[in-house]
């Protein structure tokens, strides 16, 4: 049954009315209508739903939203603006690090919660953090140039 | 620059208005009916008017494609919006800009020579006259026909333009982009179509009984629809469809099994399938020549793949008093429009498709079999918007597959060890079954209602299209003999249709790697073969490049240990489109691991180097990633592998480093980017792994499975 659950949303207090089971994706897209995370798969595999919970990247699709309860939240419309991006957000666009972009709000997700632990990863770590972040058009060698700028 | 060649989509769509006009807000709006699929094309054809019209990128407008007002350009497919609607463009904008020269010459009294055109402004002595294109255009001027004399060669700006970034990627990283999948309608609501997994499956009656009413029952549910083999959900919410997904999965009410090949049996089952044969090439000798000293023959082969975008497929529906508004991100509006009025007896002219963009598409997905089911359901929603996303496990398991083939070389070498002979056996099944092309509907929905239309058996396109299963069957080198043969697979068990480069990718590599094992053979460079067997200079440009980048004459790309391999790979895509020659190096480690890929190619006049390079690097991993580790698993069942741990694609940790060099001519037509390295890498691949381990693997995959059974087989021989 649904239940009032409390979280903080990009920096605000939140409180949703929401089945404890519903996915925290359904309610980003379909209760808040933030529409930047994406679904690919729905059972956590191939990271287009990613968020940042805490500091940790998490796929939103297969997280209930009673395990959200007064943890902290950010999603890419959380992460930067065009007025104030994220220097991800800057470099991705720098690299031009996208083909169609399906896969990209989980990939800036992910290296963003990357540079929160290690603002200076390497190459391989880069290469493993994003390790669950699939992209079919193929745009990887960008998207970790985009990476690598934003840490230096 | 060379005129391009008249695309016959101009000659369809003569006016200029069907391709130009002036925007309320002053701006010139373009039309194309070329769709974005994620690859850029609409930036692309934008810089190309802007170009020609010599106004900033700002001032114009690409109208998104609509059924309702673009040309019909039929299918984005095979690399050529911008070989076709890019010519079209390009002669649009061209003729516009000197008919409003001529205007504001006469206007003034003088000769249309006399006037400056600078930024979108027509000048007279130094700016004491000025005009803009909207102070121009009129009526007339649009409803004449295009004559393509208009074309002239100065294009000073291209550089400038073509530097100009894509604009949606800035929408796309800061989360303001608007997919299909984001779009909502007032009053809409949602709608899911479940279905076999099988084509010839039957429903238990009883079982879907239970299940219908089970549906009925669940909080959220609108309606319950059944016709033929399809059970419909029409819902106030997304997530009751994920509900309702559970308890149709638990029920699985249908009954059937396909009649598909075992597990490595692909060649063999191919083979003993009706076939419809052709002769693509018999091309004899000019002069008597000697006979083959030596043959050399073997057999390539690839299993079915899966287009595994990231994204699902997705489409709205609405009907009201009669006429379906559709919104879709198939590849082929109108062809899509066409096959919604054959399945629901409508004329074309009730329908209208609007493209709306998805994620990534690299061949004939989901996209208008999503837009049949949302249009069925909407049927029954009272004039509501209907949407309708497929789930992860619909989207692998019912969209069409990448056919598998098996591909027979015979290639015979005289006595100075050149080619002599050639011949190309194709054995695949037809590479597209889209909508748009036959008497009854391409939509896998419109096969399984009460009233069923029959399922539409896959075929090749022509090869003045570049055909199908054929395409690049013809070998691109100098030969005296040569004869291609495609066998066409009449049958179908599961559905198969276009999947990116089509018969490309196995032909080239068949080709390649002969090629490879001949010039070892006789104890030539793999390189230096080539080159001696091609006359193109376009080809050898692009061969010899490749080898430049990565340092192949030189050498420094070997001794670099153990287990370390290079090779190298060259096409023609259709042998009419871009030049692409890749060298790929890797090491063979507990499976390969793939180190670089240098990639040259040669797209003519470029107009967003950008773009092309990633297009050709964004082509080259998906490649590596088929060859290396992909396959449908497929059972009678139907398609098993419908999450990706049963179909793994290239992860991060697997994608290799990519350079990409681009030969500009100005002088030339502009070609397609998106397909023309996938052959090409896929060559350089096996011949690197024949490098690194001393044997050839044939078979895709080159899993390390694969690669363990060959390399056993080798030493057991």
């Amino acid at each position: 049954m649904a239940t009032e659950i409390e979280f903080i949303l990009n920096g605000r207090a939140t409180l949703v009315r929401a089945d404890p089971e519903q996915t925290l994706l359904d309610v980003l897209r379909n209760t808040l209508g933030l529409k930047a995370t994406r679904l690919g798969c729905g059972t956590g595999q191939c990271g287009a739903c990613t968020v940042i919970i805490g500091d940790q990247a998490v796929s939103s699709c297969d997280t209930p939203m009673w395990s959200v309860a007064g943890k902290e939240l950010t999603t890419l419309e959380g992460l930067g603006s065009r007025e104030a991006p994220h220097r991800l957000q800057a470099t991705f666009i720098e690299e031009q690090a996208l083909q169609c972009g399906y896969c990209t709000s989980g990939l800036l997700m992910a290296a963003a919660a990357l540079l929160k632990r290690n603002p200076h990863p390497s190459v391989p770590d880069i290469r493993q953090a994003l390790e669950r972040n699939l992209c079919r058009c193929g745009v990887h060698n960008r998207v970790i140039r985009a990476v690598q700028k934003a840490s230096s | 620059m060379n005129a391009p060649p008249i695309p016959e989509n101009l000659k369809k769509h003569p006016r200029l208005g069907q391709w130009l006009d002036l925007g309320p807000d002053g701006r010139l709006r373009a039309y194309s009916g070329k769709v974005d699929l994620g690859q850029g094309i609409s930036h692309a054809l934008r810089l190309v008017v802007a170009q020609e019209l010599r106004v900033k990128l700002d001032q114009v407008v690409m109208v998104r494609a609509t059924t309702a007002k673009s040309p019909d350009e039929a299918v984005t497919s095979g690399s050529l919006s911008i070989q076709h609607s890019g010519a079209a463009l390009r002669y649009a904008a061209a003729q516009l800009r000197e008919v409003c020269r001529s205007r504001f010459a006469q206007q003034h009294g003088v000769p249309p020579e006399a006037v400056e055109l600078d930024n979108g402004i027509f000048s007279l002595e130094a700016g004491r006259f000025t005009a803009r294109y909207q102070d121009l255009v009129d009526d007339a001027m649009l409803a004449a026909p295009i004559e393509p004399r208009h074309l002239r060669p100065s294009d000073g700006d291209r550089p400038r333009l073509g530097a100009e970034r894509r604009p949606d990627i800035e929408a796309k990283v800061f989360g303001q982009f608007e997919f299909i999948n984001d779009l909502a309608l007032p009053d809409m609501c949602f709608g899911q179509v479940f279905r076999p997994k099988t084509l010839g499956a039957k429903i238990d009656e009883a079982a879907a009984g239970r299940l219908e009413d089970e549906l009925t029952r669940l909080a959220g549910v609108i309606q319950v629809i059944r016709d033929g083999i399809l059970i419909g959900v029409l819902a106030d919410a997304e997530n009751v469809l994920a509900k309702a997904a559970r308890k149709v999965q638990a029920a699985d009410p249908w009954r059937g099994t396909a009649d598909v090949p075992p597990a490595r049996a692909i060649a063999a089952w191919l083979k003993s399938q009706p076939l419809e044969t052709s002769v693509i090439l018999d091309q004899r000798p000019q002069a008597p020549v000697a006979g083959p000293v030596r043959v050399f023959r073997a057999e390539y082969e690839r299993p079915w793949l899966q287009h595994a975008s990231i994204g699902l497929s997705c489409a709205i529906a609405q009907w009201s008093d009669g006429a379906l508004q559709v919104w879709s991100h198939s590849q082929g509006i109108f062809n899509l429009r066409r096959d919604l009025g054959l399945a629901f007896a409508l004329p074309a002219q009730a329908v209208t498709v609007s493209h709306c963009d998805g994620a990534g598409c690299y061949g004939h997905n989901g996209a208008d079999d999503v837009a049949f089911d949302a249009a069925w359901l909407a049927r029954h929603a009272a004039g509501r918007p209907v949407k309708t996303q497929w789930t992860r496990q619909g989207e692998m398991a019912n969209s069409p597959l990448g056919p598998a083939m098996t591909v027979a070389v015979e290639a015979g070498i005289d006595e100075a060890g050149n080619l002599r002979s050639w011949k190309q056996e194709v054995w695949s099944q037809g590479h597209g079954s889209r909508p748009g092309r036959g008497e009854t509907p391409a939509l896998l929905g419109a096969w399984q209602t009460e009233n069923a239309f029959p399922v539409t058996m896959a075929v090749n396109a022509s090869l003045a299209a570049g055909g199908g299963s054929e395409r690049n069957a013809v070998p691109p080198y100098a030969i005296p003999e040569i004869e291609v043969v495609n066998h066409r697979v009449l049958a179908m068990p599961l559905r198969v249709s276009a999947l990116r480069s089509l018969g490309a990718h196995l032909n080239v590599l068949a080709a390649e790697s002969t090629i490879d094992d001949i010039a070892r053979s006789v104890g030539r460079d793999p390189l230096e073969f080539r080159l001696a067997h091609l006359q193109d200079e376009r080809a050898r440009a692009v061969l010899a490049e490749a080898a430049r980048i990565s340092g192949w004459e030189s050498g420094t790309s070997r001794g670099a240990g153990e287990g370390f391999g290079r090779g190298i790979g060259f096409a023609r895509y259709k042998n009419t489109g871009g030049y692409c020659a890749v060298v790929a190096q890797l090491v063979m480690e507990e499976r390969v691991k793939l180190r670089k890929l240098s990639i040259a190619a040669d797209l003519g006049l470029l107009i967003h180097p950008d773009g092309a390079r990633s297009q050709l690097e964004g082509g080259a991993i998906q490649a590596a990633s088929w060859t290396l580790c992909e396959a449908a698993d497929i059972g009678p069942e139907g398609v098993r592998s419908d999450c990706w741990e049963s179909y793994p694609i290239f992860k991060f940790s697997e994608v290799p480093e990519v350079e990409v060099a681009l030969i500009d001519r100005p002088d030339c037509a502009s070609l397609g980017a998106g397909e023309c390295s996938i052959g090409p890498t896929a060559a350089a691949i096996a011949n690197a792994i024949h490098d690194a381990l001393g044997v050839r693997i044939r078979a895709m995959p080159f899993t390390a499975d694969n690669l363990l059974k060959i390399v056993q087989a080798d030493q057991a021989s």
